[in-house]
């Protein structure tokens, strides 16, 4: 029972909102004194696991390139590319971008998105750009909802499709830990019952998007005639 | 054989580069700090293989006091005016574009071009490691053709790094210290703890119970750990295996395969999965550091509610 203190210290932690760094270190040093080990094994357990995961951080490599590019004006050339599309609005250009996301993924073209190279300096800015072209200037408050709204399609977008693939981290996860306990099951068979889940994702989160459009329209009140079908449907 | 170690030298030397740009900025007022943190975060990065695991325990531990302690205040000042930017992005067009799609379209080449090439038998590239290698070689690469297209400053590169890293800040570290923590866990034993608990207290001998134990259980541990791969080991080994296949007979399978996508729903969901919920908060300049989470919870939960639905009705039947 002792054991599960780590875990109470980040919950609390978390939910109190201290220093994020300092929780997380402090509940390793409680979990590892309350699983038994002294305070030097604790923290060179610590050391050892911070030095064995350093390939996390490998998604800040990029940042030179998307610092470069976007101080010669990145962000701004997305934004105007996406005012010139017309039918371009905020949860069209995120549906769109979550279909993508999802069917590269699916096909193991899991590096095709990511926060660092697609979202900041493309996705986002593009999101935002179209809610700029269609209601003018938009309040501060929006702006951040838009952007998380971003960062939200790239993340259900990778989780909701790379199990569709057969030679993805999770399904040889699966397999492997199946293996061990003597079940053996194919790859495919796992990716095969991975697509229900990604169909209900897609609908769930594009269901989404519409509404956030909606919200969006209503809250900063379309131009005439955008919000409502051309042609006379 | 190029590994992970040539990556860990190249990020080193990035981070070195940002903690000396910090270093120099003397208007900074938490100059030192930044330059403190940075520093001792490349040494991990240059050095960490080589040194003692109790070594590297102090410097993160060194690490955490800087920026607890001591704070790492705000982000870089922007280099260019936004009117720069603007006559730029008119300037350079579409064209911008260009190293950035190089990024993803050369690490996708690499992943599966470098695999198979060998060199005197030997394989170039760690077989294991093809992804991470290529997302860096990919990298070089969108930075060379942007630095020739631009002629920009040799400097800019590290200048914008530090910009965007500082604004970043200590979240840029988390999502690793979160592995460590998870390791912890392990080493502790935590895992086995939770799925006793569960096995003690919830009445398991409805199916439908047990599915809904499995998946919600797959979730909030997830939440716990921040990332579904730790939990599904534990829950599967505690729950799904004896009860959903033993007991009452499900496919192993479909059981699998859901409950690992039950596990994606905690993550959406949780700030413990620092680099898909609080690192982009960081990156996009939100105040709130769990507005993107926020966003995510209805998706999170109206699907762990869909997955339920699904292993319920289709483990028991193939």
């Amino acid at each position: 029972m002792l054991t599960l203190l780590g875990v109470l210290v980040v919950v609390v932690g978390f939910a109190l909102r201290l220093d994020a760094l300092l929780v997380v270190t402090v509940a390793g040093i409680v979990t590892g004194l309350a699983g038994g080990l002294d305070l030097h094994d604790v923290i060179a357990a610590f050391g050892k696991a911070f030095t064995l995961n350093r390939y996390v951080a490998i998604v800040w490599f990029v940042l030179p390139v998307i610092g470069l590019l976007e101080r010669s004006g990145l962000k701004e050339r997305a934004r105007d590319l996406i005012a010139r599309i017309h039918a371009a609005t905020t949860g069209r250009v995120l549906m769109a971008y979550l279909a993508l996301r999802q069917i590269t993924a699916s096909m193991g073209l899991t590096s095709l998105g990511g926060q660092a190279q697609m979202v900041r300096p493309l996705l986002a800015p593009m999101a935002e750009g179209a809610a700029e072209t269609r209601y003018g200037d938009v309040p501060e408050k929006t702006r951040y909802l838009i952007r998380a709204n971003a960062a939200a399609v790239d993340n259900v977008g990778v989780f909701f499709g790379e199990d569709i693939f057969i030679a993805i981290g999770s399904i040889l996860l699966i397999k492997g830990f199946l293996q061990q306990n003597g079940i053996d099951v194919a790859p495919t068979t796992l990716a095969k019952w991975s697509v229900p889940t990604a169909v209900a994702a897609f609908v769930v989160h594009a269901v989404r998007l519409v509404l956030f459009d909606r919200r969006l329209n209503r809250e900063l009140g379309g131009r005439p005639g955008d919000a409502a079908p051309r042609g006379g449907r | 054989m190029i590994g992970l170690e040539a990556v860990y030298v190249l990020m080193g030397l990035m981070v070195a580069g940002i903690a000396i740009v910090n270093f120099a900025d003397r208007p900074d007022r938490k100059r030192l700090n930044k330059a403190a943190f940075w520093g001792i975060y490349a040494v991990t990065f240059l050095f960490g293989t080589h040194l003692p695991d109790f070594v590297n325990g102090l410097l993160v531990i060194g690490m955490v006091l800087v920026s607890s302690i001591g704070g790492l205040g705000r982000g870089g000042p922007e280099s260019a005016t936004r009117e720069e930017r603007e006559a730029s992005a008119r300037r350079w067009g579409s064209r911008l574009f260009l190293p950035a799609l190089l990024i993803p379209a050369v690490t996708v080449a690499g992943t599966f071009g470098l695999g198979d090439v060998r060199v005197h038998g030997v394989p170039l590239v760690d077989p294991s490691q093809v992804t991470v290698i290529s997302l860096a070689l990919a990298t070089l690469v969108a930075l060379a053709v942007g630095m020739v297209m631009l002629r920009a400053p040799v400097r800019a590169p590290i200048v914008e790094a530090r910009r965007l890293m500082d604004s970043v800040g200590w979240a840029a570290v988390l999502p690793q210290m979160l592995a460590a923590l998870g390791a912890l866990f392990a080493l502790a034993g935590v895992g086995h703890v939770v799925s006793t608990l569960v096995n003690e207290w919830i009445p398991l001998d409805r199916a439908i119970v047990v599915v809904i134990t499995y998946a919600v259980g797959m979730a909030l541990f997830t939440i716990v750990m921040g990332n579904a791969f730790a939990a599904f080991p534990v829950m599967t080994a505690g729950i799904g295996l004896p009860l959903i296949v033993g007991k009452f007979g499900g496919d192993p399978a479909i059981m699998a395969a859901i409950g690992m996508l039950s596990g994606y729903c905690g993550t959406l969901m949780t700030p413990m999965a620092a680099n898909f919920n609080i690192v982009p908060a960081a990156l996009l300049e939100l105040p709130d550091q769990n507005a993107v989470i926020k966003v995510q919870i209805p998706t999170g939960i109206v699907l762990l509610a869909v997955n339920i639905a699904l292993m319920y009705f289709l483990v028991f039947r193939y």
